[in-house]
């Protein structure tokens, strides 16, 4: 079985083609990166449309096989920003129309679930999955991925890229600080907001900015946003680690590249007698392959829809998300 | 000094004081996390939760008895207590029981709340039935304020929780622990309105769909 999967929530559009077994036959993403500012949804969308046929046509020369091999177009239906998702599932919808192949509706967070456990064989892991736009502690209980823990307002890559965005630096913020932390020695005290198993980035991100503007040293602030905002995910994760006691800890989501983080989520595993397991960036960052792979699990579990009900839903939550196919030892 | 519990933050000794069987929760340091971090999450919340457990007794909550503290040491020192976390016991107990537990929950909550105190980490594995009673622990991500903020934090978390742990029986006994709130604290109804603002707030909620 063999399925096409296209990714498209945010800064990513990627098509990605995966079979049965887990083998990854292409992963083409083409990234939306502003000129100036953040991320504009209109601009990204835009981008996504003018990509789309280029990076669609380089997946099916990546992996040599034809349309008429696919069993089935997966797509990200959300969460995610509105005009990108359209723009995604106008092109899925069209495939699944025109070549009359099924439509499998993926939720992007389950999506980067489950291509971390496929990719590092992993079977029953918690997870963290830090992003631009999520912050999630989720592990799986009774027929869901149960969130333990996630973000009351902004996601920590969201906090790092406004600050450095405050701070002159370019989109994505994220490894600029990484680079400017390294020359900090300074530990400033920025607010360190835990609130029960949730945190709170809004408070830090104002506080790290008013510094920058009271002439703090910017490599002691990059360090002590770092420091502050890591700790609280580690926190959390080792909370949840504690309290659901399961045996393998997975980082993903685009923060999974900044080694200091991954540095620090060892530890906590370490700490639990878990193994870490850090998903590789290709895998850990928006690709087609983790809807591709998500749309196999699915497309099994006869989990179709059909066009005319296909709507995106940027507010589609991780925990609200059957997973049936959740079994020990699989796949 | 005889280890009891090892927790995410702290570990539990068991151990005697002036013959007085005690507890000696211990914050230990986490190896992540850079020294002037630690310390200070470490010793604050030592002092913090001291400071709340006592003040929530003297309103009415039942808590242990705080005996020391020395947040130097990050140590604090109380009375023991026995009994089964809620955690625990809504696995067997039946409907009946829980509804009684979960209503006294709620009228905690709100009589700590009536006398500006929050407790920032309301899960059941931090509620210990003896006997008839509830009582509240671990409250280092506590504090005291007069915000209806605080308080719609306290019973979104509440929320979250059972939501997480418990879902069957989620929806009932967050209804449960409604109901002995709004008995004890007069200001309900901002802090419920509060709740679903909070929880609004939050990513990728289909109730934000009515925001207007």
């Amino acid at each position: 079985m063999i399925v096409l999967g296209i990714e498209c929530t945010a800064h990513t559009f990627g098509c990605g083609i995966v079979d049965s077994d887990g083998h990854v036959l292409a992963n083409v993403n083409s990234e939306y990166v502003p000129i100036t500012g953040g991320i504009h949804p209109r601009e990204a969308a835009r981008h996504h449309s003018s990509i789309a046929p280029k990076v669609l046509a380089e997946a099916f020369k990546k992996s040599d096989i034809s349309m008429d091999d696919v069993d089935g177009i997966a797509v990200s239906l959300g969460p995610g920003l509105g005009p990108c998702l359209r723009t995604g599932a106008t092109v899925a919808r069209a495939l699944a129309a025109y070549y009359d192949k099924p439509l499998i509706p993926v939720n992007h967070c389950v999506a980067h679930i489950e291509i971390a456990k496929m990719i590092c064989k992993s079977l029953d892991p918690l997870v963290v999955y830090i992003s631009g736009g999520n912050t999630i502690v989720a592990a799986f209980s009774s027929g869901r991925y149960r969130i333990f823990g996630e973000t009351l307002d902004i996601a920590l890559g969201n906090c790092l890229d406004v600050f450095a965005r405050e701070a002159g630096l370019s989109h994505p913020g994220g490894p600029h600080i990484e680079r400017l932390a390294l020359k900090g020695n300074r530990y400033i005290q920025l607010p360190y907001v835990v609130k029960g198993q949730d945190v709170s980035f809004s408070g830090l991100l104002t506080a790290a900015i008013r510094r920058l503007k009271e002439g703090y040293r910017l490599e002691d602030l990059c360090f002590s946003l770092q420091e502050t905002a890591f700790s609280m995910i580690c926190e959390v994760a080792e909370r949840a680690l504690s309290h659901t006691m399961k045996h393998e800890l997975l980082l993903t989501g685009g923060v999974a590249a900044n080694k200091r983080l991954r540095s620090m989520l060892s530890k906590v595993a370490e700490l639990h007698e878990a193994t870490f397991k850090p998903v590789p960036l290709q895998y850990a960052r928006d690709n087609g392959a983790m809807i591709a792979w998500t749309g196999i699990l699915g497309l099994q579990f006869g989990l179709i829809l059909n066009v005319e009900k296909s709507y995106v839903r940027p507010r589609w939550r991780l925990d609200s998300v059957d997973i049936p196919w959740f079994r020990e030892g699989f796949p | 000094m005889k280890l009891i519990c090892k927790g995410a933050e702290a570990n539990l000794y068991l151990d005697f004081w002036f013959g007085f069987k005690v507890v000696k929760k211990i914050r230990i340091s986490k190896p992540y996390r850079i020294p002037e971090l630690d310390e200070y999450l470490r010793s604050y919340r030592t002092f913090n939760e001291a400071r709340l457990l006592s003040s929530a007794r003297r309103v009415g909550v039942s808590t242990p008895i705080v005996l020391d503290v020395n947040p130097s040491s990050y140590t604090l020192t109380m009375e023991y207590i026995e009994g089964v976390l809620l955690r625990d016991y809504m696995l067997k107990a039946d409907e009946k029981i829980l509804k009684k537990h979960f209503i006294k929950v709620g009228e905690m909550i709100g009589v700590l709340h009536s006398n500006g105190i929050y407790h920032g980490d309301l899960t059941t594995s931090n509620m210990f039935i003896v006997n008839d009673n509830v009582y509240l622990i671990d409250f280092g991500l506590g504090g005291f304020s007069r915000e209806v903020e605080a308080f719609g934090v306290d019973l979104h978390l509440m929320r979250r929780t059972l939501e997480s742990t418990h879902h069957d029986l989620a929806e009932q006994c967050f209804s449960y622990v409604v109901e002995g709130y709004s008995s004890s604290f007069e200001d309900w109804r901002r802090v419920l309105k509060k709740v679903e603002e909070i929880r609004r707030r939050g990513r990728y909620v289909e109730e934000r769909r009515l925001r207007k």
